[in-house]
């Protein structure tokens, strides 16, 4: 498969913005700034050259799920039970239950989907943040794969809430045995929730901005 | 040689991209985001999976995805009754996220698309292409079934133990589903849309 990088504007790299040009987030249109339309003229969808607040925004979000994310992990998710015995289970509690009963590979996709990406994610916003506040120079290419891996696979944390509707639909068999979802559960999809508007608040071009020459920016 | 300049969606420089061959994409030679990507064939095979993803999803919807028999009781699951039986526990929340992400979510994919790709295939533009694209792109992130499927067999693994497990017809619906929806959003040009759209509107003012 040919891969082309492809040519910069006449030689120069400009951005968008240095050109007064305004790309639609939706559609990719180049749009005239210079109090130009509000909206895309070709889609509709509202025009910013930055998305607006984004730092603010993406820090408030961080941090609601970073609040979330210990009672996610505090309070059960699944309350079995089973012929009069009850058990409350918690995320962690699930992992090493797989992992006592030998089933390894399935403890390990739950405590990456449910633990550790949760953590990464929080961990690579707080850090790009930091680093487009700080207007550090750090390799900027990476700092991008950075923000484009954590918008990728933020999703899959939904995994344990899909688990507990399903254990949640099936077992529901009265006396014999129920599951019911338990208070973690919610918390547990606020986090996959808020962190994914989180990361999708987040505007990767202002790590690009931070690289131009200081006193540079308007906003 | 039509050259149009596109700014790059992750760092903002622009380029100006020439014609992209078959096979080939053009990334961004700053960042290395993917700018555009044309593909073979687009409309007519985004509508043949579309069309392919709609049966498919009535067929997933419609009937049990997943029996469980414990002692002589036997449950059947189809999927709207899981998120019924979260309802009835107070989890509205929990509920609401997986109706949108599982079911909502999935079908508005699958007839935006066929809105959009049926009137295109025969040459016209439809006419709110803008407003239901746009939806589409909008929703794309929330629509979660591959991670549902996931989520199934974690759950059979979990109570593999505790009961017999009989998978059921919507299941095998499921999982070709994914393929299909995959493989359709993989078909679709993007940015073919938006210029047969920009082409055709600028021909009806002249």
């Amino acid at each position: 498969m040919a891969n082309f990088r492809a040519p910069i504007f006449r030689g120069a790299s400009l951005t968008a913005r240095a050109l007064g040009l305004v790309a639609c987030h939706r559609c990719h249109l180049l749009c005239r700034q210079a109090g130009g339309p509000a909206h895309c003229p070709r889609c509709g969808a509202p025009l910013h050259s930055r998305k607006p607040n984004s730092i603010a925004r993406t820090w408030a979000l961080v941090l609601a799920a970073a609040v979330f994310y210990i009672p996610a992990n505090v309070f059960p998710v699944t309350i079995t039970t089973s012929l009069g015995m009850v058990q409350s289970d918690t995320i962690m509690s699930g992992v090493i239950y797989f992992i006592h009963s030998g089933s390894w590979p399935i403890a390990l996709v739950i405590f990456v989907a449910s633990i550790f990406v949760p953590i990464l994610k929080l961990i690579i916003l707080s850090f790009l943040l930091i680093s487009v506040q700080r207007r550090w120079q750090w390799r900027p290419v990476d700092r991008t794969r950075l923000y484009r891996l954590t918008e990728a696979i933020g999703r899959w944390s939904m995994l344990d809430v899909f688990v507990v509707t399903i254990l949640v639909a099936l077992v529901h068999l009265g006396a014999l045995a129920t599951i019911e979802a338990g208070p973690g559960a919610l918390f547990f999809a606020a986090v996959v929730v808020v962190t994914m508007f989180a990361a999708e608040a987040f505007d990767p071009r202002l790590i690009w901005d931070g690289m131009e020459v200081p006193n540079d920016r308007e906003d | 040689m039509t050259v149009h300049p596109i700014a790059c969606h992750d760092c903002d420089l622009v380029h100006h991209l020439g014609e992209i061959p078959l096979g080939g994409s053009a990334r961004c030679a700053r960042c290395g985001a993917p700018l555009n990507r044309p593909k073979r064939d687009s409309i007519n095979r985004t509508l043949a999976l579309t069309i392919t993803g709609i049966t498919l999803y009535l067929v997933a919807n419609l009937n049990p995805f997943l029996g469980f028999r414990i002692g002589a009781q036997l449950r059947e699951t189809i999927l709207a009754t899981g998120i019924y039986q979260l309802y009835q526990q107070g989890m509205v929340i929990i509920a609401t996220l997986v109706l949108i992400t599982v079911v909502i979510v999935p079908a508005i994919h699958l007839l935006s698309l066929l809105y959009i790709l049926v009137p295109l295939k025969m040459n016209q533009v439809p006419r709110h292409l803008t407003r239901v694209f746009r939806v589409y792109l909008l929703l794309k992130p929330w629509g979660m079934m591959e991670i549902f499927m996931l989520g199934i067999l974690v759950s059979v693994a979990k109570l593999g133990k505790m009961a017999t497990i009989i998978p059921g017809l919507a299941l095998f619906a499921f999982l070709a589903l994914i393929f299909v929806l995959a493989a359709m959003s993989a078909t679709l040009d993007e940015h073919q849309i938006w210029q047969t759209f920009e082409h055709q509107s600028s021909e009806a003012h002249h």
